[in-house]
């Protein structure tokens, strides 16, 4: 933390290291009833955090909440810009929150039709973000695009093809790359491995580690599957009934959980 | 029918009819122009602000006419407020001033207005047209009025309005370059051959109404005034004189016009748009120029 | 210990800690099973520590003492309820006790090595990626990174035919060997080893046993569980016991025998 007489009037602290993403008593109700309240975190460049927890915890709340695609109700959300100032994300001009979420963050839904643009090609998909941000030779475009395709082990001949005509799994390597494309620096993933065959699960899952490990990614993932945390995550967040019931080292909250929720979480896992 | 007697039949329409009007005034059931003044104050308000804001939408009250929608009604509305006694209307549709819907709409306005009417294009003060722009030259002192059915460029990428709102609102036509990219990726070459989108005044992205590209060019920097109509989607937008236009591409598939070998059949022009007309039933087909008038401008300077 | 002794042991602690790479201090551990209605294990009790560069530590102590509790709260694989653990990474004491996590995966990554009982395996990484891949993430290149894998594998007598292979089917043995490849393919500075020749021939205990000693040479420090005494004897110049730790159920005076309790890997 910084010392008060460190703080410019922007907001952005002198010399110490940032966080990327600052969440500070975020809160969300629906109607009267508090789906999620009192969440704070810090998270830094390169961290992959996990808030898991079962149907109900908020934890997909929260996601929505923190990629500005919900409105909450209490708490701040910040983001340290690519110019190196930490910024309330509420407060960003629509525009400027528009292009953030284009460029330097992605959001992987778990079904994958919904971060797809069906009725174009799976090179249009990839090309969008690209054209979003200017780029206007189409030559350099489709290399860039077939070039993704084959980074998340997608056929490059097969770029001009409907993403329909994709397996689950392919149109959600599809989604992965149409939002890589623009090297983001934070990935906010909602299942993404949810309803995969297992096999294909685990292609997937070693697909983002890779990935991730090799774009110096900050990431969100939401799951309820704990050996998807385990093996992607840093950090973990475990949450129950809207709250944030325990967090820390994954390893550690997976082997030595302390809260009694996350006791029974870990150990209701079936073994293999 | 034959060369000859098509030859004849598009000669003939331009000497045998003189500029109409009617003498006797127009139909004194009617207001003038049909639509009643209150109405035309609210489009002439929508058409100010049209041409404020060149290349944006504006939403208008669009009246019931006596055509249904699709034959023109957001066109004739725009026309039916701007016009006054002195003017002289033209109308075509595809490009000549005697199909069946230039006629009617000529007739219409011959009877609730009685203003001259002419086929002749640098007669006319208000041109009405679907689906073309003439070949000659407009100048300072012409409104050009196009009858629009789908104004909205982003329409068939996204169906939703609340999300193409919020792209000209924020300028993030990204979508736009995202189906030429398809088209290309396609079909080897930009496949859109009319309607294709363009960029109004450096800001807006409009459609220039079903015009084939060919007549993009002729929008840019034109010194008339270009009024744009949709009477089913309620829309109403403008370019103002001398606007830049600019037809989008990528830098590695510039912007072309269609061009075809062939030359006029009637006059002769190689740079006008020609349609290609079948002239019996053994395939036999001749081209000649869309543009009527034009055709015929050419047709009397031979003689 | 009576007054003199312990002051002694103080004294010769703060002396050791000089070059100490590993500190424990007055650490304490327990457990509260709250799926069993709430029993409370004391497993660590004030526990002190000291291991310098060049010394390795053998945990000693009956079965469910504590162990591999020991190495796991080293590592920060379990978060003990008071005390310091501190690791001497690059030229500052680091404590793990409630550390950041980004701050312990430092550690673990440029300093800190444990060698588990268990190969955590990951499907479709194949042994060679797996071993090399500690490296890789130290910014080491992909080439090297391999080369270096590839000569500890060669060590440790793992076929090269399987080397592009998953371990998910590989001998106990073999994966044993891939677990500590993985681990001494960095020269971290400490490390923690839990039973490494435990599945192991004799030839391949004598290649880890000459692995730790390389280690040692080169100034590592080093805590670990060796049940096999062979092995223990060869390797380890200190030894600390660990006492069986006492168990209570809340609200009782009774205490329970360690069997009875499940699922804690004491």
């Amino acid at each position: 933390m910084s010392r008060p007489d460190q703080l410019q009037p922007s907001g952005q602290t002198s010399g110490a290291e940032q966080p990327l993403l600052r969440v500070t008593g975020l809160a969300k109700s629906y109607d009267g009833f508090s789906a999620c309240r009192n969440v704070s975190f810090d998270l830094w460049p390169g961290e992959i955090l996990a808030v898991v927890g079962e149907s109900g915890s908020g934890k997909t709340t929260l996601l929505k909440c923190i990629s500005a695609q919900l409105a909450n109700d209490a708490g701040r959300i910040e983001y340290l810009m690519r110019d190196g100032v930490l910024r309330d994300v509420q407060e960003l001009s629509e525009a400027e929150r528009r292009f953030l979420m284009r460029t330097d963050w992605g959001f992987v839904h778990q079904n994958p039709r919904e971060g797809l643009r069906m009725s174009v090609s799976a090179g249009a998909n990839i090309a969008e973000r690209m054209i979003a941000v200017g780029a206007r030779n189409f030559g350099r475009i489709r290399a860039t695009a077939t070039d993704w395709m084959d980074r998340v082990e997608l056929d490059p001949q097969r770029v001009d093809h409907q993403p329909r005509t994709f397996s689950g799994g392919m149109q959600q390597r599809l989604q992965i790359a149409r939002n890589l494309v623009t090297h983001p620096r934070l990935m906010f993933m909602d299942e993404p491995t949810g309803g995969l065959d297992v096999s294909v699960q685990a292609r997937l899952l070693d697909l983002l580690r890779g990935l991730v490990a090799g774009m110096q990614l900050s990431v969100v993932l939401v799951t309820h599957d704990l050996a998807v945390a385990r093996l992607l995550s840093h950090r973990i967040m475990v949450m129950q009934g809207g709250e944030v019931v325990e967090t820390g080292l994954t390893d550690q909250v997976l082997d030595d959980p302390q809260h009694p929720y996350s006791q029974m979480l870990v150990s209701s896992i079936l073994p293999a | 029918m034959t060369r000859q007697s098509h030859a004849e039949s598009r000669h003939r329409s331009s000497y045998d009819q003189p500029d109409f009007g009617t003498a006797a005034g127009p139909d004194p059931n009617y207001n003038f122009a049909y639509l009643d003044e209150q109405t035309k104050r609210m489009i002439r308000r929508a058409i100010l602000k049209a041409v404020a804001i060149p290349g944006y939408q504006v939403p208008f009250a669009s009246r019931e006419m006596p055509m249904p929608y699709g034959w023109g009604t957001g066109g004739v509305q725009v026309t039916a407020s701007i016009i006054g006694p002195q003017d002289v209307l033209k109308v075509i549709d595809q490009g000549a001033d005697d199909t069946t819907n230039a006629v009617s709409i000529r007739q219409f306005f011959q009877r609730t207005t009685a203003v001259k009417t002419t086929e002749r294009t640098e007669a006319a003060s208000i041109i009405q047209t679907r689906h073309r722009i003439p070949e000659k030259a407009l100048s300072e002192k012409q409104i050009l009025v196009y009858q629009v059915p789908i104004p909205e460029p982003l329409r068939f990428l996204e169906p939703r309005e609340s999300e193409t709102r919020k792209m000209h609102a924020l300028g993030e036509y990204g979508l736009m370059h995202v189906k030429l990219y398809e088209d290309i990726a396609t079909h080897g070459h930009i496949a859109t051959t009319y309607a294709y989108p363009v960029k109004v005044n450096g800001h807006y992205i409009s459609d220039p109404s079903p015009t084939p590209k060919f007549d993009n060019p002729k929008m840019n920097r034109m010194p008339a005034l270009q009024l744009f109509g949709a009477g089913r989607e309620k829309r109403i937008y403008a370019i103002p004189p001398y606007t830049a236009v600019e037809s989008l591409d990528f830098e590695d598939h510039p912007f072309e016009v269609q061009r075809w070998e062939q030359s006029c059949e009637l006059c002769g022009a190689k740079n006008s748009f020609l349609d290609e007309v079948v002239t019996d039933d053994r395939g036999g087909r001749m081209f000649v120029c869309s543009d009527t008038d034009f055709c015929n401008r050419r047709l009397e300077a031979a003689q | 210990m009576n007054q003199a002794t312990e002051n002694e042991a103080r004294g010769a602690m703060t002396a050791k800690e000089a070059t100490a790479i590993i500190q424990v201090r007055n650490l304490h551990k327990a457990f509260t099973l709250h799926t069993q209605g709430g029993i409370k294990l004391n497993v660590l009790s004030s526990m002190n520590l000291s291991v310098a560069s060049g010394d390795c530590v053998a945990l000693t102590g009956p079965s469910g003492a504590g162990k591999s509790t020991v190495l796991r709260c080293l590592y920060g694989n379990y978060l003990p309820q008071s005390g310091e653990i501190l690791i001497r990474h690059k030229g500052r004491n680091v404590n793990l006790v409630g550390g950041e996590p980004r701050d312990i995966l430092a550690v673990r990554r440029e300093t800190l090595g444990y060698v588990s009982q268990f190969l955590r395996v990951i499907p479709r990484v194949s042994a060679l990626d797996l071993v090399s891949e500690p490296l890789r993430a130290l910014g080491v290149s992909s080439n090297t990174a391999r080369d270096r894998a590839a000569a500890l594998l060669t060590r440790l007598r793992i076929p090269e035919r399987h080397w592009s292979l998953a371990p998910a089917t590989f001998s106990g043995g073999e994966q044993q060997r891939i677990n500590i490849a993985r681990t001494m393919v960095v020269d971290y500075p400490a490390l923690l080893l839990d039973e490494p020749t435990a599945s192991l021939d004799a030839g391949n205990r004598r290649t880890v046993i000459d692995l730790i000693l390389d280690a040692r040479g080169r100034g590592a420090a080093i805590v670990g569980i060796f049940h096999d005494e062979e092995v223990r004897d060869a390797v380890c110049n200190l030894r600390h016991p660990v006492k069986i730790p006492e168990l209570m159920s809340p609200g009782s005076e009774d205490t329970m025998e360690p069997g009875e309790i499940q699922g804690v890997a004491l």
